[in-house]
């Protein structure tokens, strides 16, 4: 019950052709990123990946450097004033992007490796191992985790609290279990397709098969999977930043926050020290949100449709008020329709 | 009740898990974190309570690791959690005075965000391409924007600068705590600025979720059957409502975790002194034997909160019933 927007062409009524074949990865790439919502969110993450890069180096001063006079309203001189320490604050930003960055990159990878081996296996697998490994994630699942690695970090040495690599790692054992729980509900569906069969057959190993033949068909739950627990770390980060359990000599936003809090610059409306990592956080956090949002009209082309607003509907040729049971599918480039579509002739018509 | 009998297995066992963490953490760890804490504390405390952390610890009693490990679940099951060493009383003690604040803010809040979100939600997916959708954006915005800087901002702006909320605490100083109206409604006015920073930040998923599956259920043949029938629009939405928010409920368990760390923070931004205020001193002060109550009682409160969730969902899903 769908309508192929773009399907123009008239197809032979009648003529069924085959499920849409798996495009191939470059398909895959040049189609994500064509709705706004991506590109808005490619082009803020790629501008923090950059900063996370090159943040220090552009930096006027040392987010140590406490030189300066102290309090400074924001100026020529100090973008974001100083701190009460006597520090620049623009400095301290531009340096706090890398920790933060870097920190829920590896959070998110580490988790997301987790989730898919634990949840593939457990997919795959089924019997004891499943029973095992499910369990092993609602158990995860269940604990609050940022409790958990309050406690965890308060009993590290200082030199551990200090170390973002393994700081990410920690945060990572908290975040893989809701991605290893999706992966293993596809994973399921998946190897029960004949493709998976004729591997097996074939006599490919156990680990091939679930590696190389069920993996590539759960690649955008992985990616959905990845941007949300890198979300999900670089907020943990943040708040363990905040709370003084990380180390506060690492720069990072939630470092920042720590001390503009402490120094109590919310109540002398010293906005241009708490303000700017916040809204860093938040647009970090927008960019990979938009991110998902793609990935997962990707995987649901039904959302796609959905997203659109009242002109962007007419101008993709969709009936002004959508009606019940009929969802239109917006494809942006001609393929072979599906059977559905098909059988009932050109585009436009439904049922 | 197959199904309910399955989650409260793993419930238990993730209490098992928690209270195991909590014994091994400070036994294994490098650098002896609590040698180095009893160190510190050498003449600040009474013998006696010396005493108690050693016990709580197994330090310097020459037990064998599994030999501490029972006398610590006997503690637990005589309701001991050891002696917070900053409070000097124990921490069974600051967590019954503490507790009741969190847990009536955080419940008030989840309520009223759920509820809120899923309408939204609801709203959103039936009437998909309306203005409605320009809440969409604004909601990522919030859902992305730590809680405790959405407090802070909220806390300047509405409270320091234009006094629309009280700021700062839980009621009114000076007040009697007691069944009395001025007590409460100083309490609820107090509480209103916390639960709101809660609320807009925690929306967000619900109402996305909700939309999303509203979108795809709406699609469903007995939807179409429904509005075939002729039946008026407000039925035909709760039906389709009814199986979409399934997934809402089965997904509580995630979200309430999320929403109960980012409550923690709250607390701290606007000094209410619940269980968020006393991590944060247990924190500062390495007081490690409030820190393990306060996650183990965390813990056990998020436990029982996705339990509740199960049985609304047993209520709410027929098939489930019918299995059993």
């Amino acid at each position: 019950m769908s309508v192929h927007v773009d399907d123009l062409a008239p197809l032979p009524a009648g003529q069924l052709t085959p499920v849409a074949p798996v495009k191939g990865k470059v398909g895959r790439a040049i189609r994500l990123p064509r709705s706004p919502k991506v590109i808005a969110g490619l082009v803020i993450i790629a501008i923090f990946a950059i900063l996370t890069l090159i943040g220090p180096w552009v930096a006027p001063f040392s987010p140590n450097d406490n030189s300066f006079a102290q309090n400074l309203h924001p100026s020529a001189a100090h973008w974001l004033g100083t701190s009460n320490l006597g520090a620049d604050i623009f400095s301290q930003l531009l340096n706090g992007a890398r920790a933060t960055m870097v920190v829920g990159f590896i959070a998110g990878l580490v988790a997301t490796v987790l989730s898919v081996i634990i949840g593939i296996t457990a997919g795959y697998l089924g019997g004891g191992a499943d029973e095992g490994l499910s369990l092993a994630a609602n158990v995860f699942l269940a604990i609050p985790g940022l409790p958990l690695l309050i406690v965890l970090d308060s009993y590290l040495p200082a030199s551990g609290r200090s170390n973002t690599l393994l700081i990410g790692v920690i945060i990572a054992i908290t975040g893989w279990a809701w991605g290893a729980r999706v992966l293993r509900a596809q994973t399921m569906s998946v190897k029960r397709r004949d493709f998976v069969e004729a591997a097996r057959i074939v006599g490919e190993s156990r680990i091939r098969i679930m590696f190389f033949e069920v993996l590539p068909n759960l690649v955008a739950i992985v990616a959905s999977s990845f941007l949300f627990t890198m979300l999900y770390s670089i907020g943990t980060y943040i708040a363990l930043a905040y709370l003084g359990v990380t180390s506060t000599s690492v720069w990072n936003w939630g470092t920042m926050l720590y001390w503009a809090q402490s120094s109590n610059a919310p109540l002398t409306g010293a906005w241009w020290w708490f303000v700017p990592p916040g809204l860093c956080i938040a647009l970090v956090g927008m960019g990979l949100a938009l991110l998902n949002f793609g990935v997962d009209e990707f995987i649901n082309p039904r959302l796609r449709a959905a997203g659109l607003s009242k002109k962007g509907m007419r101008k993709a040729g969709l009936p002004r008020n959508p009606k019940l049971g009929l969802t239109p599918v917006v494809r942006n480039r001609p393929r072979p329709a599906t059977a559905a579509a098909t059988a009932a002739g050109p585009a436009k018509v439904a049922r | 009740m197959i199904p309910l009998a399955r989650k409260l297995v793993v419930y238990v066992i993730t209490a098992w898990v928690a209270i195991t963490v909590n014994f091994l953490l400070p036994r294994l760890m490098p650098g002896n974190p609590i040698q180095t804490m009893i160190g510190k504390l050498q003449g600040r405390v009474t013998p006696a309570m010396q005493q108690a952390i050693q016990l709580q610890f197994g330090v310097g009693l020459h037990q064998s690791l599994w030999d501490q490990y029972v006398s610590y679940w006997s503690q637990l099951f005589h309701g001991n959690l050891g002696q917070s060493i900053t409070l000097s009383s124990p921490v069974s003690t600051v967590l019954g005075g503490t507790l009741p604040w969190t847990i009536g803010l955080l419940g008030v809040s989840t309520v009223i965000s759920f509820v809120l979100g899923t309408l939204l939600g609801i709203a959103l997916g039936w009437r998909r391409g309306s203005w409605l959708d320009g809440l969409l954006p604004l909601s990522t915005f919030f859902q992305a924007v730590p809680y405790f800087f959405l407090g802070t901002v909220l806390l300047l702006v509405f409270g320091s600068d234009l006094h629309w909320f009280p700021v700062l605490g839980n009621y009114q100083r000076g007040l009697t705590p007691g069944w009395s109206w001025a007590f409460i409604s100083s309490v609820i006015r107090y509480a209103e600025l916390p639960v709101i920073t809660i609320v807009l930040s925690s929306i967000a998923g619900w109402m996305l979720g909700m939309r999303n599956m509203m979108v795809t259920t709406m699609d469903e043949d007995f939807v179409l059957v429904a509005r075939a029938k002729g039946l008026p629009t407000r039925k035909v939405v709760t039906y389709a409502a009814r199986s979409a928010i399934l997934p809402s409920v089965a997904n509580f368990s995630l979200a309430i975790g999320l929403v109960v760390s980012g409550a923690l923070l709250v607390e701290l931004v606007f000094n209410y002194p619940g269980v968020g205020n006393l991590l944060l001193q247990a924190v500062l002060n390495q007081d490690y034997p409030l820190l393990q109550g306060i996650f183990l009682v965390i813990t056990l409160t998020v436990l029982a909160a996705n339990l509740i969730a199960d049985f609304v969902y047993v209520a709410l899903d027929p098939r489930v019933r019918q299995e059993a």
